[in-house]
Order: structure tokens, then sequence, then C-alpha cells
């Protein structure tokens, strides 16, 4: 962030521009071949499973890794007549939708005390929210799997949103902290002197002063949720909850004969993730220069 | 007149509830050291809810993984059969966990060996001006967003013993290295170690490019005019200055790499991945827990998958992520 303020015109004596040009232009066809060469290899899997949808199981099986003869969209229309693709997508959209709310909601609130309030405990409290970040799911899988069974959630997308949220908060908690804090007391003061309670501030000020960090965090959010696959796993016994991965995964094993189908189905599958991070692909990534930086 | 208006009606509120803050009169309200009971009532209220969830689904299945751990159980009512550290035992003493074990302490060290060097060098180059740059950060960020789910089944379709990528080598003429990439156990850990990197190099690319972008252009700059070369500055400037954010990532990757668990279990499946070589500790539980019905044991595998984690954790935080909290020329303004 500070590089961009930088100034970058320190060029008065007539020598030394001159090594720094020739650096960078011997560097550059280089640089453009090595990312090309990448892109290449990042893409082509990518690549394979959405062509190898337009073929058929016929050509997939005499030659695996050509191109369409015939481009066939057959494949993908099966998948977005058929029911099972669209009630996979409203699942996981449910599912996603609401952890994102719940994450944001809840730790906005959390993060707002805990950047702005003074009070015994507060330290505890962070810390207890950071260490979060050490507990990842597969640990506390099979216990989680008995409360959410216990609260009778099992095969109810409300089972998978609550966990979620939950183990969302941590990170969101330490993005969003550092950010509310930054918002300077004066805004603050100036508030409450025209008669503003401090959950008005909350709600009219630091919610919309905050939303740079909202959005990093919400989307962070929805992507987790969107590729879960552990917790459904343990929560989603049946058809009917299932959310994306999970469909992915018993659609393939279900039409494991039918390729060209399985492949149809699974480029589908990745194009909502795709389009969520082509459109946010700045956010994301600064939320996760942030989160490194502290 | 509101100044007054408002001061005096916060003063009588916390005079209501109970008043301990009236000694102060006119102070502004942020500044105030003891917590009114309004203010508490706030706090209850805003944190209540984190705080309930967190501890419903964060702490206390932790905790309960760890009594858990203790019985022999298979998951109907309460647990009585308390067995001690047996389970541990047991689990330390099982060969297959052993061998688990083993597989994700290749998959840690193979993880910084493959992804570390690519990702410094591509960042490096990515990191000098170049035309279509956010293009080309995107579709190398591609393969990190696609789920788990998505890139083992496209993955383990290319590599069947018939699939895409021994029919390539065929046609190339290779076809005498075509192989079973996925159930030959000399080579199955290498062939997850490649879909490891192709997945998640990207992450470490834009790790590392975030933490170029922090290091001010004077310095690069000033070492070119006194003639130092492009690789020169690379090694004595740029990856010094990288050092935390390289840290940094070998701390996510180390942690990643022990609890990896998504990708083996959609690949090679539940039964597959321990006679391939590529079960994990996570793999393991889910299938000596779980599917096995019990979830005592399971437990105490979780137990002993955490406490390696934290173990490692500690050991890198006190020797390699302690050297950033001694005054690196970096990053501690921003802190």
């Amino acid at each position: 962030m500070t590089a961009l303020t930088t100034p970058a015109v320190a060029l008065p004596p007539a020598k030394p521009p001159a090594p720094i040009k020739t650096s960078r232009r011997w560097g550059t066809p280089v640089a453009y071949v090595v990312a090309v060469l990448v892109i290449g290899l990042m893409l082509a899997p990518v690549l394979f499973i959405i062509i190898g949808g337009f073929r058929t199981n016929a050509q997939i099986t005499t030659d695996p890794s050509g191109l369409p003869s015939v481009w066939n969209i057959g494949n993908y229309l099966d998948v977005l007549t058929g029911g099972t693709f669209w009630r996979l997508v409203g699942n996981s959209l449910i599912a996603g939708l609401a952890t994102t709310l719940g994450v944001v909601l809840l730790g906005l609130m959390a993060s707002y005390v805990l950047a702005r309030y003074t009070f015994r405990g507060r330290g505890i409290l962070y810390a207890m929210f950071a260490a979060g970040l050490m507990f990842p799911m597969t640990v506390a899988i099979t216990p989680l799997y008995l409360v959410v069974k216990n609260l009778g959630l099992m095969n109810s997308l409300g089972g998978v949103i609550l966990p979620q949220i939950a183990f969302a908060l941590p990170t969101t908690i330490i993005i969003l902290v550092p950010f509310l804090k930054a918002i300077p007391d004066e805004i603050q003061e100036a508030a409450f002197i025209d008669g503003c309670s401090r959950l008005g501030f909350f709600w009219r000020m630091i919610v919309p002063l905050a939303m740079p960090g909202v959005i990093t965090v919400g989307i962070l959010a929805f992507i987790a949720s969107w590729n879960s696959y552990l917790l459904p796993l343990f929560i989603l016994n049946n058809d009917a909850v299932f959310t994306l991965p999970l469909g992915v995964q018993s659609f393939a094993s279900q039409y494991s004969v039918d390729t060209a189908k399985v492949l149809a189905f699974t480029s589908l599958s990745m194009i909502p993730a795709l389009v969520f991070f082509a459109l946010f692909e700045r956010r994301i990534v600064g939320g996760l220069t942030g989160a490194v930086k502290g | 007149m509101s100044v007054r208006e408002s001061t005096s009606t916060r003063l009588e509120v916390d005079l209501a509830n109970g008043g301990d803050t009236g000694i102060l009169p006119v102070a502004p309200p942020v500044r105030r050291r003891r917590t009114s009971v309004g203010a508490r009532v706030e706090i209850a209220v805003l944190v209540g809810p984190a705080l309930i969830v967190f501890l419903g689904f964060v702490i206390f299945p932790v905790v309960m993984a760890a009594y858990y751990g203790f019985f022999s159980w298979q998951g109907y009512g309460p647990p009585t059969d308390f067995v001690g550290f047996r389970n541990y035992i047991t689990i330390l003493q099982d060969p297959t966990f052993q061998e688990a074990l083993t597989h994700n302490g290749i998959i840690v060290v193979l993880s910084l060996v493959l992804q570390g060097p690519v990702a410094i060098l591509l960042a490096l180059l990515l990191n000098r001006k170049l035309r279509g740059q956010s293009l080309i950060r995107v579709l190398i960020f591609v393969p990190y967003v696609i789920s788990e789910v998505v890139v083992g089944t496209g993955w383990s379709l290319m590599l069947q013993s018939n699939g895409a990528v021994n029919g390539l080598l065929e046609k190339v003429g290779l076809g005498s290295f075509s192989q079973d990439w996925l159930s030959n156990p000399d080579i199955a850990i290498w062939t997850l170690m490649v879909i490891i990197t192709w997945k998640y190099v990207g992450f470490a690319v834009i790790l590392f490019l975030a933490g170029l972008q922090g290091i001010p252009e004077e310095l690069p700059e000033a070492a070119a005019i006194d003639g130092a070369s492009f690789w020169q500055i690379q090694r004595h400037i740029t990856l010094p200055l990288l050092a935390p954010t390289l840290r940094i990532w070998a701390f996510l990757s180390i942690i990643g790499a022990l609890q990896l668990f998504d990708l083996v279990y959609i690949i090679w499946g539940q039964y597959i991945s321990s006679t391939a070589g590529t079960s994990t500790m996570a793999t393991y539980l889910v299938a000596n827990g779980r599917n096995a019905g019990n979830y005592g044991y399971g437990n105490a595998v979780a137990v002993v998958l955490f406490l390696i984690s934290l173990i490692v954790a500690l050991i890198y935080q006190r020797f390699v992520l302690s050297r950033d909290t001694e005054g690196a020329i970096t990053d501690k303004g921003t802190k």
C-alpha cells in the first residue's frame, strides 16, 4: 500500500537510470514467457474438465487427451435441465449466504466491542477468539457432529451453517479489530456530542466505515462455505440437503461410467466460485495481505 | 446546547443504573476508565452471540474431544468405558498411524521445498512491470479458489490409467512413461504433491507479491545505482526483506500439510489411501473414528493430531517467527 505513494521521480543525474532500465528490459520477455507457461500449467486441468464436458464418452475412451471432434453440448444441457444441479446450487447458496451473514454480523459486533470498549477481560476475550485459529475443524469434527446431532440439526443446513460461522469467527475478528481501531476517536466523540448513542454509532458510523473490511471477511467466509467438504460430509447424509461439493462427489461415483457427464457437472459446479472470485479478486487478495501483515 | 443535554442524560442513565461513574461529570464517554452498567449491557449484547456460537461450536467440541479420547465409546449413550491412555497407546503403536504420520511429514517438507522456490521465482518475475499483471494474478489464483472436490474429481479422472495424462504421454511419444499414477505406491505421494503444488502455489505467489509490494522502491533502486545486478538485488535486498512474509507462509503451509484431508479423501477414498501410501493423520482419523464407529478412538486421534500441530506451531513460533519481533526494517510501523 505504501509503495504506491513512494515517489519514483528520483532521477536527476544522467548516469544512474540507465542500468535500471536495461535490467528491466532484459527481464521482461523472460517474465512473459514464464507467466504464459505457468498460466498454461495452471489452467490445463481446468480446461480439461471444461472441454471434456463437450465430448462424448466414446471419444474420451478412444482418445482421453484430445479435443472434441464435434462440440457436443448434450452433457451440459442434461445437467442444467436436470433438477439435481440446481438443488445443489440452491443449498450451497443458502448455506454460503447464511454463513456469510452470520459471520459478518456476529464478527462485526464482537470486533466493535473488542476494538472500541475498554473493560476488564478484553485482552482475554480477544486472545480466546484468536486461539480459535489453532483449532481446525478436523480436530473437533467428531464432537461437533455430536453437538449438532443433539441439537437435532442433522441433515439440515442449519447444522452446517452454525459451526461454519463459529469457525470463521477467529479470522473475521482478527481482520476486523484493527480496522475498527483505526476509525478516529474524534468521529466517535463528534457523534456522541450530536446525541448519538453507542449502539446508534455502531449502526450509523461503524458499519458503513468498516465496509471494505466487512466485504473482505464476507467473501472469505462465502468461499470457504461454498467449498467446504468435511463438515457437510459428517452432517448431511440426505441427497435433498447435499451442498455442491457433496453433490459433485456423489454424482461422480453414481455416474462413474459416464465420464463426459461427470466432467460437465464438475465444470458447471466450479463456475459460481470462479465468477465470484473474478468479481471480488482485489478484495480477496487485499484481505489476505491484510491478514498476513496482522 | 446539545452537549449539555447529552452528557446530562447520560449521567442520569448512569446514576439510574447504579451510577459508579457519577464522579466524572463531563469527561468524554470514550475515555472513561470504569465500565458503566449501561456499557456492560452493550458489551454483553454485542459480544454475547459471537461468544455463545464460538464456545458452543469450537471450544466445547475441542474440550469434549479431549474428554471422549479417554473412553472406548461407540457413540451411543454417554461414554462409560473409561480406558485411560489406552487409546493413545494403541494409536502410537499402530503401524498404519505411523505411516500416516510419516506421509504428513513428507508432505510438510515437500510442500515447502516444492512450492517455496517456485512461488518466490514467480512472485519476483511478476512483481516487475508487466502488461496484464492483474489478469495473470487472477489466473494463477484460480486453482486455489476451486473447491477440493472439483480438483480431486478432475485430477483423478485425468490420472486414471486410461486417462488424459497417459493419453497425452502416448501421443508425444513418451508412452513408456505412462504410469498408474494413483495406485502405484512408489508414485502416488508424488502425484499428490503435484496436485497440492498446483492447487496451493497460487496462494503463496499472491502472498509473496503482497509482501514484495511492501518493500520501499528506494532500496532496490539505490542498489541498482551502485551497480548491483537484478539477481544480486533480489538475493541481497528483496529476499531478506521478504523474509517475514516467507516465514508466515511457511507456517500456514506446515499447519495445512499436517491437517491435509479433503484432497486425499476425495481422490483416494477411505481405504485405498493407506495402500497407495498417501494416507494422512486426518484420513486415519475419519477412517478409524466415525467410519469404524469408534468415536472414543477417533477423538483420541484428533487430540494427537492437534497436539502434534500445536508442538510444531510452538517450536516454529519460538525459533522462527520470533525473529520477526526482534526488529526487522519492515512492518514494525504498521503493527
